[in-house]
């Protein structure tokens, strides 16, 4: 039934990344401010508070100060917060208060066109929250380069793929206030055990391998092998598992979100 | 231009069907519009008014039937059509986001028009619906009137052949629907072919050359509105307020048009009826008004007065 309206996606849906784009440039100064002090607060703390408790860490061989090893945890965590939030409260609101996609179905554009703008924007905002915040670690000289600046296209994919899960979520909620759940059941122990703030190696092992299910592991595995400069064939897999989960779950939103607003 | 005249429908609807589970919400409705033709969709609410023109816009699949916009296949050819209408919703779904003549502009993105090409035809809306001095304004802060005429407005951004509209006045005070009527009426002037649903009789009779009546997901009539008018409320109408006993018994031995309800008898008369003359000097003393039949005897009549809750 009108399949075609429903699944048909050309590149019109950068008409919506455009729209966003305009409301973000509106207010660029706050939505910049984030990832430039965030990390500075963390680095405060964690560095210079906890890092005095923990000294050093070795990670893969390495001798390497609680920075160091905390810092791409945090990009990572940043990649993730910005492209999950963005595609479940701020995507909702659009979607269930403004009545944004409701005009715009009424456009030449599709469903699927308005909700791949959608999670491509939560990536973006990734994207750019991530160069923001890699330019302050810098500074630090936490992040070694060149192989530092492939933080950048990493910062993408995680934000297609955490985007995705979070739009999928937007399109079963039944309100806003149920986020809650999705954020304590998956985010909040993604952000606590997926080798952020303490290596994977230290947890039971049984743990270690449902540690390995989350996106999140693989993402700061890849963040920190590349901010570090030890690149080596291993980071594959984890480039492969965020590809392939974003390639499972942008459809299955799709799907979602055409369930709730075709109708 | 040239396809116009080949296909003097604009829509054309052949036995549309929505269903939701088994609730039938268009439950098999044809007709067309013609181009530069007004049409109204009269109906009490739920009775399928908005699952219709929302099946027009592309919005929401048709269960089945056949509907052809512009002579294309709405199934096949849908971004062409909705690259071709305007749409006003019936809730206020402006982007609360960006300004006044952000939204225009930025609308004018999702049709693809180049940003040159948006503002200058954005100034110019802005100007038609006199707004022209809130443009850089939030829509928020606008008045509930102006944001109707702001919602027409970016519906007319793609330069659509046809504007389909949806209770495009409801929640407006009296001079705010006056001025929205205005502007429609001059549209409707300038040839725009134009679908509108309504429960105002008001506005029906004042915009559409035609109307259809449904209720339940079907047509029950349909036609221009003085016809329908004089076909089934007549010209004059007499409301007698408690009626008597005697009066009553003699609308009922004639072969009157009538409702009789709780506490007030309706009678629907022709100009040449001389009983309805003789009725109006003999029984009618102080309860009684004699008036126009307007439409809204008509869609009472035929839709009952039940409450559609």
């Amino acid at each position: 039934m009108n399949r075609s309206i429903q699944w048909n996606i050309s590149l019109r849906f950068m008409r919506v990344w455009h729209r966003n784009f305009i409301v973000y440039k509106k207010i660029w100064k706050i939505n910049f401010l984030p990832p430039i002090l965030e990390p500075l607060f963390y680095i405060l703390a964690f560095g210079i508070g906890l890092g005095a408790l923990v000294g050093h860490i070795n990670y893969q061989g390495r001798e390497i100060s609680y920075v160091a090893f905390i810092a791409p945890a945090l990009l990572s965590i940043n990649m993730m917060y910005n492209a999950f939030f963005e595609n479940t409260y701020a995507s909702f609101v659009r979607m269930y208060y403004q009545k944004t996609f409701d005009a715009i179905m009424a456009t030449p554009l599709s469903v699927s066109e308005v909700i791949v703008g959608e999670i491509v924007w939560g990536a973006t905002k990734s994207l750019i929250a991530t160069a923001i915040m890699l330019a302050v670690v810098s500074l630090f000289g936490l992040v070694q380069y060149p192989y530092g600046l492939l933080v950048l296209p990493l910062s993408f994919l995680a934000g297609m793929a955490f985007g995705a899960v979070g739009m999928l979520f937007t399109g079963i909620t039944p309100s806003i206030d149920m986020f809650n759940l999705p954020i304590f059941l998956f985010i909040t122990p993604m952000f606590l055990f997926s080798g952020t703030f303490f290596p994977l190696n230290d947890l039971p092992v049984w743990a270690q391998k449902i540690a390995l299910a989350f996106p999140l592991t693989h993402l700061v595995t890849l963040t920190r092998g590349l901010c570090l400069g030890v690149v080596g064939v291993n980071l594959l897999f984890g480039l492969l598992y965020l590809i392939l989960f974003s390639l499972i779950f942008i459809p299955i939103a799709l799907r979602a979100m055409h369930r709730r607003l075709v109708r | 231009m040239i396809m116009m005249e080949r296909h003097p429908h604009i829509i054309d609807a052949r036995d549309l069907r929505k269903v939701f589970g088994d609730f039938a919400a268009v439950d098999g409705i044809s007709f067309h519009l013609l181009s530069g033709e007004c049409l109204g969709i009269l109906g009490p609410n739920g009775a399928g008014k908005t699952s219709t023109i929302r099946m027009i816009y592309g919005s929401s699949p048709m269960t089945s039937g056949s509907l052809q916009v512009f002579g294309l296949d709405i199934r096949r050819e849908w971004r062409t059509i909705k690259s071709r209408i305007g749409v006003c919703h019936q809730e206020n779904n402006l982007d609360p986001d960006l300004s006044v003549l952000k939204n225009l502009e930025v609308f004018a993105g999702y049709f693809s028009i180049p940003r040159g090409e948006a503002t200058q035809r954005a100034e110019k809306l802005l100007r038609f619906i006199a707004l022209d001095h809130r443009r850089n304004d939030t829509v928020t802060s606008l008045s509930g009137g102006m944001m109707r005429r702001l919602v027409l407005a970016r519906a007319l951004i793609n330069e659509p052949r046809l504007l389909i509209l949806d209770e495009p006045t409801t929640g407006l005070d009296p001079q705010s629907r006056h001025q929205v009527w205005e502007k429609l009426d001059q549209l409707r002037t300038d040839g725009l072919s134009i679908l509108l649903t309504t429960h105002y009789m008001e506005e029906a009779a004042y915009l559409c050359d035609r109307l259809i009546i449904i209720d339940h997901g079907k047509i029950l009539v349909q036609g221009k509105p003085k016809d329908l008018i004089r076909e089934y409320a007549g010209r004059d109408v007499i409301e007698v307020l408690n009626p008597d006993s005697e009066l009553l018994d003699f609308v009922k031995s004639s072969q009157f048009m009538h409702d009789s309800l709780d506490r007030r008898l309706i009678v629907y008369g022709q100009e040449s009826d001389h009983i309805f003359e003789k009725m109006a000097d003999h029984y009618c003393v102080e309860n009684c008004i004699r008036r126009m039949a307007t439409l809204e005897d008509v869609f009472l009549r035929l839709t009952g007065r039940d409450l559609r809750e």
